[in-house]
């Protein structure tokens, strides 16, 4: 057997795997926070519960419509964005004006009630999402075997990651969305409707938390607590990648999924604390983290 | 004359608490420049800014093209014909040249063509690809000017263009006011620089403790001169 520093290949290779995927959905919704976070300059502490939302839809779908996975890759994102939209509108475009501290306990008390509700109906168990029958099965690489649905995760979301980055950084509503970060003001000055971009911005984010969500419901549980699982370690990536850095957020998430992977084959115990000690050093080196700009 | 294309009345406005502006009233008629003069914190910015709409707390009417701007939102006001460059200039850093020139939306026919805005700023075509705020401080006044120029508003409101800028800008920044006003763009001038005023407004207004003290025209200038060295220490 092949081994690297001691250990056989085929586990670093496997730990690295699941440190990808892991890293691949830390990309998707981080992205969609630093995004909210760049426009809105709100903290979003919902997005762990849109992406259990995202799950649970797609889960709820398959359950009791009958309506798959496929479909599921369209309806979700869209549902979960125009939930996203529709609290904008009601709730969080009335908090602009006030402290930010007012939109995080706004977004956090969310959180907290759509846990709530799917806690109350369906328990914390996790409810299993079959693997669609297209992406089951697995290739063997050679050096290893690759289940197929886990590779489609990866690709998909790199392809969601780019796709979303080239929308903000290179056509004319990307452009707005850029200018509308720096001053809102000046930018709705020119004739912008920038309230509307401020809800199609925390739409976007929605979605993609959303689709981040039915992209994990056959890798991990379907469970009302998959989001705030998760969404610790999203914020960290966050705070290292910089605050309302799009770029930072996308290669932070990949990166820190890969360190989680590899730390789980060196040293197991520390997997789970990696990413926080990764944050503290960055903290201490580079305050604005390691994309952002200094403010 | 006929019906002036700006028109504000009893304008009062407040940052907080602040009491800014006490019942401005001036005129600007099409295809005129008008500029306002005043010490440091008279109200000349806050007027500029309460036509737009930058300033929330606001009461009195605006009135261009006939119709009262002050109940419209923000982003409605440009699409009336109004266009608007900030003292700060207001570059976006995240844009390069390209995006900060095309940022602000088409509003009404007869703007610029970008082809038109290069030839008029050959600077801001050779660094069309750089981030707008790597440009200098003239250039990213003309970028701030060329920008709503490409948009057809029928009226500039101008904030401090000359400020912290060489005389050699100062001058180019002059003749591109003329150039504009040929076109027969309607101009409302903030300005500190009397000379720099007193080459390219056609009336004057003057403003103290947040009202227009007067309005004459430049023929009355000289006229007025122990006036503005007792108002503005000139």
């Amino acid at each position: 057997m092949t081994m690297i520093f001691g250990i056989p290949i085929q586990a670093l290779l496997g730990q690295l795997l699941v440190g990808l995927i892991n890293g691949s959905f830390y990309a998707m919704l981080s992205l969609g926070l630093a995004v909210i976070f760049g426009l809105l300059r709100i903290i979003n502490f919902a997005h762990g519960a849109l992406y259990m939302l995202g799950a649970f839809i797609g889960y709820l779908l398959l359950v009791h419509l009958g309506i798959g996975y496929l479909p599921a890759l369209i309806l979700v994102p869209l549902a979960v964005g125009v939930f996203g939209m529709a609290v904008e509108r009601a709730a969080l475009s009335r908090l602009y004006r006030l402290d930010p501290l007012y939109g995080l306990l706004f977004t956090f008390g969310m959180a907290l009630v759509i846990e709530g509700v799917f806690r109350f109906y369906y328990g914390v168990s996790g409810n299993p999402y079959a693997v669609p029958s297209l992406l089951a099965g697995g290739t063997n690489l050679g050096f290893m075997f690759l289940p197929n649905y886990r590779g489609w995760v990866v690709v998909a979301s790199l392809v969601v990651c780019i796709g979303t980055w080239l929308l903000i950084e290179k056509t004319r509503l990307g452009s707005y969305l850029r200018a509308a970060t720096e001053n809102p003001e000046l930018v709705q000055a020119f004739g912008v409707n920038v309230p509307l971009l401020l809800t199609l911005t925390y739409g976007l984010g929605a979605a993609l938390a959303g689709l981040a969500g039915i992209l994990a419901a056959p890798v991990y549980q379907v469970s009302p607590l998959m989001g705030s699982d998760l969404i610790i370690v999203v914020f960290a990536v966050v705070v290292i990648g910089g605050m309302g850095s799009i770029l930072g957020a996308i290669v932070t998430g990949y990166m820190l999924g890969l360190a989680e992977g590899l730390t789980k084959v060196f040293y197991p115990e520390a997997s789970n604390l990696v990413v926080f000690v990764i944050m503290a050093i960055v903290l201490l080196l580079r305050p604005a983290g390691l994309f952002g700009r200094d403010a | 004359m006929s019906e002036p294309l700006l028109a504000v009345r009893d304008l009062h406005a407040w940052y907080g608490e602040g009491h800014a502006l006490h019942g401005v009233n001036l005129d600007v008629y099409r295809g005129e420049t008008v500029t306002l003069l005043g010490r440091n914190g008279v109200g000349k910015t806050t007027t500029l800014r309460a036509i737009m709409g930058l300033v929330r707390k606001r009461e009195g009417s605006v009135f261009f093209n006939g119709s009262d701007l002050i109940g419209l939102p923000l982003h409605r006001v440009a699409h009336q014909g109004l266009g608007f460059v900030p003292e700060e200039r207001g570059i976006f850093a995240t844009l390069s040249v390209d995006e900060n020139l095309v940022l602000p939306p088409v509003v009404a026919e007869g703007g610029m063509s970008v082809e038109e805005i290069f030839d008029l700023f050959p600077n801001l075509k050779e660094r069309r690809n750089s981030p707008g705020t790597r440009l200098s401080g003239g250039e990213q006044q003309m970028l701030a000017i060329a920008r709503i120029l490409r948009t057809g508003v029928q009226m500039l409101l101008l904030d401090e263009p000359t400020e912290g800028l060489a005389p050699v800008i100062v001058q180019r920044i002059g003749e591109l006011l003329a150039t504009l006003k040929k076109r027969g763009m309607t101009i409302l001038l903030v300005e500190q620089n009397f000379r720099f005023a007193a080459r390219i407004a056609d009336r004057f207004y003057l403003m103290e403790h947040g009202k227009v003290l007067e309005g004459f025209p430049v023929a009355e200038l000289a006229a007025h001169t122990e006036t503005l060295h007792e108002v503005l220490g000139v």
